[in-house]
């Protein structure tokens, strides 16, 4: 990995130069996430979160690998292994707690992650790469949530895993040949518990590798910046380290405060009740919920209820559903404008913030039950959410008047910070 | 290219969606849908309090005490409670010898095999067994219950909303059916050999109802058993026995904030520090 913009680094110590020799991997550090890595200086807090989902991805790791060595995967003891660990195990069930509550805050965290790319641009050349390496960990993410929604067998697991590979079932004709090979039975069983829990341990370290991709790719053009306009010079940056690393041990703090609190005092809040309840094939859950993270997305997959001609509603709604998500693969070349930040471009915030509340709408109706009104206000918030992307967002790119750039970052930095002290700040006209 | 198959595809889902809530909508008007039974008459839990509500509340050792007393008495001759063992009472403030004693004389056997022959036979509970069930097998105990099968307790204050309001709320609801259920859902009468209650999701329980009379258990600490007091009570031990950890968990909590807090403090003072000469202009 070599960083066009690294500053470079020399070891001073005798002991470092000969490991820098040997294996440059100071060398990387120093590159990637130390000083040698220089960054815009302007940016705001919405930067914090791509360190912020490495923390969670980790905490997920440590709290995970310790959940394995006291879970069974086995149908018969799948759930009561899990209420072990959270009764006779030392701090089983901060464990466990802290990996359920950890996937939430992976999420949310991914989420604002997201939202800070969609609102600054930041998928717009030349960083295309960072924002596809992005979906496809957030595709791993989802399928690593969901196994793992199943791994504690109870009921919303064993309904949730029925439902979700009875998507695949909605494919014509191969469709439920394919869902009987995916849960290796007809129904989810010790096979489908297995093969998720092997899965559920695998993909978080395929997680953690595409994430190195990711920051790889992120560190060939570097960081964007709330302006969206180019480092022009050395006087627009300033090292990643100790600038970024201080302002995002402050937000690492802040992050673990809000899920301590959640953690600690609400444990429960995000689950289910029905999933204290053990698997039962014979008895149906009366509204089948996805956890919270799932809802936007749940709410498209039902919000399809007619036939087209021969196409079956179920199979639009996870064709719809898996649109959702691929659509985004494709938001570079759907986006023409050159303008990246949000904050230049009138027409586009608009409609960008209608697309906000469209998503928390979507999120709300997906977690209530599929009854009226809520399947016709997903109905209107889906057609929403794909006019946007697929419609809206390439003619705004094309018609609209952004405002006027600043010049550089340092320009902007001192329109906002200068006006204290004066010297060299353009001040406005009065 | 890539942008005009997008418009389209976006005109095909946005469309489609735009259709089918057009024929949602005509049927909704002209065919409302009907209202349940459930949906008008199902009440959600009153509301009680309890020691350990709020943040820092701890759970009353002698109403933990006395729920157990009630379980024991009442609940125990029909519902589980497998993951919660003998050596787990001592959590509610009983000492070893008491802890053995009530394994003992608990009244159902806990199974085992005779060491001479390898058949099937039972012993008396010791502290180190869960408290056992009641029933051989699920069909023994649906054919003991007028086929329903009484679920497991130890987790059921967190296996249903508000469990612990739901768990009293239940006990204290049973009543007769609202005329006025019956006169606008005639088909909706209680069948027989089950029990209206409102707090039930389907309104028609199969459990008799439990508590019946005052002084059905005799506390030891001299605390009237009223039936909402047994409730109540019961109420208690069920959270209990579904989150044994809560103190240690709030005990914890408090402490990692606190840490957390001074931590984060430091860590934002730092933040300003560094970044105090790139804040003013350059």
């Amino acid at each position: 990995m070599s960083f066009p913009w690294a500053e470079q680094y020399t070891p001073k110590h005798p002991v470092m130069q000969w490991v820098d020799e040997k294996l440059p991997l100071p060398r990387l550090v120093y590159n990637a996430v130390g000083a040698g890595y220089p960054v815009p200086r302007n940016l705001n807090y919405f930067w914090n979160f791509g360190v912020l989902a490495g923390l969670a991805l980790v905490i997920q790791l440590v709290t995970g690998v310790i959940m394995a060595m006291h879970y069974g995967a086995n149908t018969l003891v799948a759930f009561s292994s899990v209420e072990q660990t959270m009764r006779d195990v030392n701090a089983g069930w901060l464990m466990r707690y802290a990996h359920a509550n950890g996937a939430s805050f992976f999420f949310i965290v991914v989420y604002l992650h997201i939202f800070r790319g969609l609102y600054f641009g930041s998928y717009k050349a030349p960083r295309e790469m960072v924002w596809l390496l992005g979906l496809v960990i957030f595709l791993l993410m989802m399928a690593t949530a969901f196994m793992g929604y199943v791994l504690p067998w109870g009921q919303m697991s064993y309904w949730g895993a029925k439902v979700i590979t009875g998507l695949f079932g909605a494919i014509p004709v191969v469709g439920e040949p394919i869902q009987t090979w995916l849960l290796g039975g007809f129904a989810p069983g010790n096979a489908s518990l297995n093969r998720f829990f092997s899965l559920h341990f695998l993909l978080p370290f395929v997680i953690a590798a595409v994430v190195i991709l990711h920051i790889w790719a992120l560190h060939i053009p570097g960081s964007s910046n709330p302006t969206g306009v180019e480092v022009k010079g050395p006087q627009d940056t300033v090292p990643f380290h100790p600038y970024y690393t201080a302002k995002d041990g402050f937000g690492a703090g802040v992050f673990l405060i809000l899920f301590a609190i959640l953690l600690f005092f609400l444990p429960n809040y995000l689950g289910h009740p029905d999933n204290y309840i053990e698997a039962n094939p014979l008895s149906t859950p009366a509204h089948i919920v996805p956890e919270w993270y799932f809802w936007p997305f749940y709410a498209i997959l039902r919000a399809f209820t007619v036939d087209f001609f021969f196409i079956p509603a179920k199979l639009l709604g996870v064709l719809a559903m898996f649109a959702s998500i691929l659509l985004l693969f494709f938001l570079p070349w759907l986006d023409t404008s050159s303008v990246r930040s949000g904050s230049y471009r009138p027409t586009f915030k608009k409609f960008f913030w209608i697309l906000v509340i469209d998503v928390l709408i979507l999120g709300y109706c997906g977690g209530a039950p599929a009854e009226e009104p809520y399947v016709m206000i997903s109905q209107i918030a889906s057609a929403y959410y794909f006019a946007h992307f697929l419609i809206v967002l390439p003619l705004i790119s094309r018609f609209e008047k952004p405002l006027p750039l600043p010049n550089s970052i340092t320009e902007a930095v001192l329109a906002k910070h200068g006006h204290s002290d004066g010297e060299t700040a353009a001040v406005p006209a009065e | 290219m890539v942008r005009i198959g997008a418009f389209l595809v976006g005109l095909f889902f946005a469309g489609w969606l735009l259709i089918s809530f057009l024929v949602g909508a005509v049927a909704y008007v002209t065919d409302p849908p009907a209202k349940t039974v459930e949906h008008e008459f199902h009440q959600a839990p009153k509301h009680v309090s309890f020691s350990f509500d709020g943040p820092f509340g701890k759970y009353d050792r002698a109403q933990l005490q006395r729920g157990f007393q009630v379980f024991k008495e009442v609940c125990s001759a029909c519902h589980s409670l497998h993951y919660v063992a003998f050596r787990d009472l001592k959590a509610l403030g009983y000492n070893e010898a008491e802890i053995k004693a009530i394994a003992k004389q608990w009244a159902i056997k806990a199974p085992d095999v005779d060491p001479k022959t390898g058949e099937m036979s039972t012993r008396d509970p010791v502290p180190a067994d869960y408290f056992p069930k009641p029933f051989a097998n699920n069909v023994a105990a649906a054919a003991a219950n007028n086929n329903a099968i009484p679920p497991d307790l130890s987790l059921m204050t967190k296996a249903r909303h508000h469990g612990n309001a739901y768990i009293y709320s239940l006990l204290t609801g049973y009543q007769s059916q609202p005329a006025e259920l019956l006169k606008a859902f005639p088909d909706s009468k209680t069948p027989e050999g089950l029990h209206y209650n409102p707090y039930f999701a389907n309104l028609n329980l199969a459990m008799a109802p439990p508590l019946t009379a005052d002084d059905q258990v005799t506390y030891g600490d001299g605390t009237k058993a009223t039936v909402d007091q047994m409730s109540q009570d019961v109420a208690a031990f069920l959270t209990w026995t579904a989150e044994p950890k809560l103190e240690n968990r709030r005990r914890a909590g408090l402490a990692t904030i606190i840490f957390l807090l001074i931590a984060t403090g430091l860590a934002y003072m730092s933040y300003q520090n560094i970044w105090a000469d790139k804040k003013k202009a350059a």
